[in-house]
């Protein structure tokens, strides 16, 4: 038996591994072992020192990739599944100071709920650390691996408020809706290898373009955008989010609607201008119906929400559908697909986990999600009032604040393809961006135009984790829109460059 | 000389952004020290228009038609926009006018600030709107301009529901809601521009030059010309564009409401002569007589609307309607005489309809109300108010010798000979229609004068005692006043500085028919 497996590893030749390259994600692997070992032996007075472990270690991953980018070298390595680009650089960077931010989010909000706390840091740690190899993902194989990586932790911690009913529901539900998911998506993925007969996403992109179109083809990008929709809550697979992110604790809500989405995107960018770089006769009818259906549907029913998490979690869905905007368009323009979304994404994800993290910090007071709880905070927290403010009109995108660039490069997007369905596009993203401020501008009059539901102008006591978390999203969401180092982060177009076409 | 040096290269990036730093100042202040609020606002708008005298008095009179004090950097590569500025004839004018208006709204507010009080937030959003209207007219790239264009959504919206009237929420999300429709269509057409010029720039003289070496089609151009009409229009706002105004007018603060006349929907007809025109000349053409019908239906229409309102306010606010039309009818006549007027429409009515609104928030404070019927004997009980209310209504009529008519009779004498390629039956038309709306405009500034003014004062407010102008009110009119009445008898000192501008504007449009 032994002799037989020796056999077969006779011809397996130990591939070159460029530690360098590979350390952002040995970084978080190691400290995500070194959290669930802490775990075990820290008294229970002493847990404290998890988060702060784990925001560490976020941290640290930062070092080496700010090491290869001064290097600046592309590397690629298992014959060209894992790739260490300018655009997975970017990436991974979103997803650690993400996942830092998540982690000053949740530090009060595990600590003072009855909620395991080393598991809890340990699975985000393991979802981030998924979110970092998608990054650098260049094949079928690869970008599974990420994904279930990044997603088993997360139906776990969705789930993770046990006694609450709606708690439950969260996790249930997006549970079931992703396993079935990621069902369509394999059986898409296993499609293209059988054309293909291969998993590099390269070799399946000349495929796809050498041979003449089939049915099975058009199958399975189909399948595999739409396992994918599910991912970055597109309508109609978007069925999950408000739900789930009701009843998720809100650092998790924060997660799954920036960094999980963010996944989804960057698994998108990699199949769409990789694998499918010849077929935009199917992925473009396909992603403008996609794209429509969800910025319409998404704000049609944000307009309608009552609670502020479950409006946070439509205006997701919309914003999503603006991200998927360039892509209705990919034929024409192709590497700036992902420049826009890219920037799109470092845009959404500061402005968002900012919105959310005033939402924490006004429920530790209030003890509601209600919009109405949110009467008169400019007159009793005016900095928390001002910052929701920046990150609500942020969203919406009216300058100076970041969210303007980011719908701008969408439209920059749609609108260099020059085509009709292009400009029509380009409509419906006019007439949503208007319909989208009517929901965040009503956020904004409870705050600075009624007075607080039940009188209690006591001040917030806003705890130091949220206000570092507060302190990076706000900065970023000013600076983005208009200083001139920051934006040039999304700037990724070398990406498609290293790319054989 | 190192002085002047400093001031080409920094000038107006200073004038643009000192109040911005005086409200960043401001945010670290605790908002108890109400007095040092003031003082740290009226200083930072007193440092602006300080560096903007000094920036005019540097400024070349004899090159109006050419940019001055340009910095052009880069700034944000990624979308190829640059942070390019500079001052022309057509800016001055209404940088000037900005410069004003602010100190005298930072003076007015003074004593009598609209509830909930609260100066340090009132005046911060005062000092960034100050900066996004300053920075909308030194703007030379498309992108800087949309940025600041937008800037000054945000603090009006906010004036507006939190200091404003009975129905503030729904009038400051229909002004949202109805700008940033505009500005969304606005974008996608500086886009659709930037791309069908190369995609390489999105400064404005090169777009213009761009444009007009490319063999474009017109179909685009006029599209895209569509486009920037709508953004612009909302703006001004254009007859059927214009409902949000009257709301936004009656419910905004006074300091709101002067603001908004006087330099807010100057950002629109602006848009049309500094982007829209010199842009896209051929479209320009093509899109005039609209310009000019709705200009005209808005000049009646509004007028019209203000023989049926009931409150001042909201008379003042229609009236703005009906002037703007005159501006517009000047702009859509594409001659070096209609765009003249229409710059000095611009700046007597950013005068007169300011100083209107400044008398209207007095009266309200004293009466507490604003309804004409129960107005009344203004000249009895505070005789000056009443004298100076007379003043502006005789200005705002077009009364010749004050500024309003140096905007109004030019743009309608200008339609009696449009620019080459436009139909001389159809803008006589116009004129004629145009002049009967002047009688108009006579008809209900008069009424409303001797409703208010004359007679003797209601039994209500027969014995209540009337403050006439106060120190504060006479410090931020008096400049309001001599102006109304300098550009009146001389109105040289502006089309002096607006007709090198406005007339290479114009040879541009008339080259562009026959090319």
């Amino acid at each position: 038996m032994l002799a037989l497996i020796a056999q077969a590893a006779d011809g397996f030749a130990q591939p070159e591994v460029d530690w360098h390259a590979l350390a952002p994600d040995l970084v978080v692997l190691g400290t995500l072992v070194v959290l669930l070992v802490a775990d075990l032996f820290l008294p229970e007075d002493r847990k404290g020192l998890l988060p702060s472990l784990a925001g560490l270690g976020l941290l640290g991953a930062l070092i080496p990739i700010l090491s290869l980018t001064i290097d600046g070298t592309d590397r690629t390595m298992f014959g060209g599944a894992y790739a260490v680009d300018n655009f997975a650089l970017v990436l991974k960077a979103l997803f650690l100071v993400a996942g830092y931010v998540v982690v000053l989010q949740s530090t009060n909000y595990v600590a003072e709920g009855d909620y395991a706390e080393g598991e809890y840091y340990f699975l985000l740690l393991s979802s981030i650390l998924g979110m970092t190899v998608i990054a650098s993902a260049r094949d079928l194989i690869s970008i599974f691996v990420a994904l279930e990586l990044l997603s088993i932790p997360a139906y776990l911690l969705a789930g993770w408020r046990k006694g609450s009913l709606q708690g439950n529901e969260a996790g249930a539900k997006y549970y079931l809706m992703g396993v079935f998911a990621t069902a369509v998506l394999l059986y898409g993925m296993s499609l293209l290898y059988g054309v293909a007969g291969s998993t590099l996403l390269v070799d399946i992109g000349a495929a796809l373009t050498a041979r003449e179109s089939l049915p099975v083809v058009t199958l399975a990008i189909v399948f595999c955008v739409a396992g994918f929709a599910f991912k970055v809550s597109a309508v109609p697979f978007h069925t999950w989010a408000p739900d789930t992110y009701e009843g998720a604790p809100t650092p998790i809500t924060a997660f799954l609607s920036v960094s999980s989405k963010a996944a989804g995107f960057v698994a998108l960018i990699e199949l769409v201008l990789l694998a499918f770089p010849g077929r935009s006769d199917v992925v473009e009818p396909f992603m403008w119906v996609l794209a429509v259906l969800t910025m319409t549907i998404g704000n049609v029913v944000a307009l309608r929400q009552t609670n502020v998490v479950r409006m946070l979690a439509y205006s997701g869905i919309s914003q999503a559908g603006f991200m998927l905007a360039p892509f209705a368009v990919v034929g024409e323009i192709g590497g700036s697909v992902q420049q826009s979304i890219v920037t799109y994404l470092l845009i959404y994800a500061a402005m968002n986990l900012g919105a959310f993290t005033v939402v924490m910090a006004v429920a530790r007071k209030t003890g509601s999600g209600e919009i109405k709880s949110f009467g008169g905070l400019f007159e009793y927290a005016p900095t928390l009032a001002v910052l929701m403010t920046v990150f609500l009109f942020a969203l919406a995108g009216i300058p100076p604040l970041a969210g303007w660039l980011a719908k701008f490069v969408a439209f920059q997007a749609v609108v260099e393809a020059d085509t009709t369905w292009g400009y029509v596009l380009a409509g419906f993203m006019a007439v949503n961006s208007v319909i989208s401020l009517a929901y965040y501008a009503n956020v904004a009059r409870e705050m600075w135009m009624n007075p607080p539901p039940d009188g209690d102008r006591a001040p917030v006591r806003v705890p130091v984790s949220l206000s570092a978390a507060l302190a990076i999203t706000a900065v970023v969401t000013l600076a983005f829109g208009v200083t001139r180092w920051a934006t040039s982060l999304g700037d990724v177009a070398d990406f498609v460059a290293t790319v054989p076409l | 000389m190192d002085n002047n040096q400093f001031l080409t290269d920094w000038g107006l990036t200073l004038m643009v952004f000192l109040p911005l730093a005086g409200a960043l100042v401001m945010l670290l202040i605790p908002k108890e020290d109400e007095g040092l609020h003031k003082v740290i606002a009226l200083l930072a708008s007193l440092a602006a228009a300080g560096v903007g005298v000094a920036v005019f008095a540097d400024f070349d009179y004899d090159a109006t038609d050419k940019l001055q004090f340009v910095r052009n950097d880069s700034w944000i590569d990624v979308i190829h926009s640059r942070y390019f500025i500079g001052v022309d004839g057509l800016s001055l004018p209404l940088i000037a006018l900005t410069l004003l208006v602010v100190p005298a709204c930072i003076i007015y507010s003074w004593r009598h600030f609209p509830e909930p009080r609260n100066p340090k937030a009132f005046l911060i959003l005062l000092l960034v709107l100050h900066t996004g209207m300053l920075g909308t007219f030194v703007a030379q790239d498309l992108i800087l301009f949309f940025v600041f264009f937008e800037v000054v959504l945000l603090p009006m919206y906010f004036l507006i529901g939190v200091w404003g009237g009975e129905e503030r929420q729904y009038a400051s999300i229909k002004f949202f809601l109805f700008t940033l429709f505009g500005s969304a269509l606005m974008i996608v057409s500086f886009l659709a521009l930037f791309f069908v010029a190369g995609g390489e720039t999105f400064a404005m003289p090169e777009l213009a030059q761009r444009v007009s070496e490319l063999d474009i089609p017109l179909s685009t151009q006029v599209l895209i010309f569509g486009g920037m009409f709508v953004g612009f229009g909302i703006k001004v706002p254009m007859f059927p564009f214009h409902t949000w105004l009257p709301d936004a007018h009656t419910q905004a603060p006074t300091v709101g409401s002067v603001i908004l006349a006087a330099v807010l929907l100057k950002l629109g007809t602006y848009g049309f002569v500094r982007v829209a025109l010199p842009i896209l000349p051929e479209a320009a053409i093509k899109w005039a007589p609209w310009i000019g019908l709705l200009a005209v239906i808005g000049i009646i229409y509004g007028a019209l609307a203000c023989l049926a309102q009931t409150d001042m306010k909201r008379l003042i606010a229609f009236s703005s309607v009906s002037h703007m039309g005159f501006t517009m009818l000047g702009i859509a006549t594409l001659t070096d005489f209609g765009l003249n007027a229409a710059v000095m429409g611009m700046v007597a009515h950013g005068l007169i309809t300011g100083m209107l609104f400044f008398i209207a928030g007095s009266v309200k404070e004293r009466y507490h109300t604003l309804e004409i019927r129960r107005l009344g004997g203004l000249l009895v009980k505070a005789p000056r108010m009443g004298w100076i209310l007379g003043f502006a209504s005789m200005a705002s009529l077009g009364l010749p010798g004050l500024a309003g008519f140096w905007g109004e009779f030019p743009a309608i004498l200008s339609a009696y000979n449009p620019g080459a390629g436009l139909s001389e039956e159809i803008f006589r038309v116009y004129m004629v229609v145009a002049a009967i709306g002047t009688v108009f405009a006579a008809g209900y500034l008069l009424w409303l004068y001797q409703r208010t003014t004359f007679g003797v004062p209601t039994s209500e407010y027969e014995d209540e005692a009337m403050p006439d102008v106060s120190v504060p009110e006479w410090i931020a009119w008096t400049p309001l006043l001599v102006l109304i009445l300098a550009v009146g008898i001389y109105p040289n000192i502006v089309f002096r500085v607006t007709d090198g501008q406005m007339t290479s504007v114009a040879q541009a449009l008339a080259s562009s028919v026959g090319g």
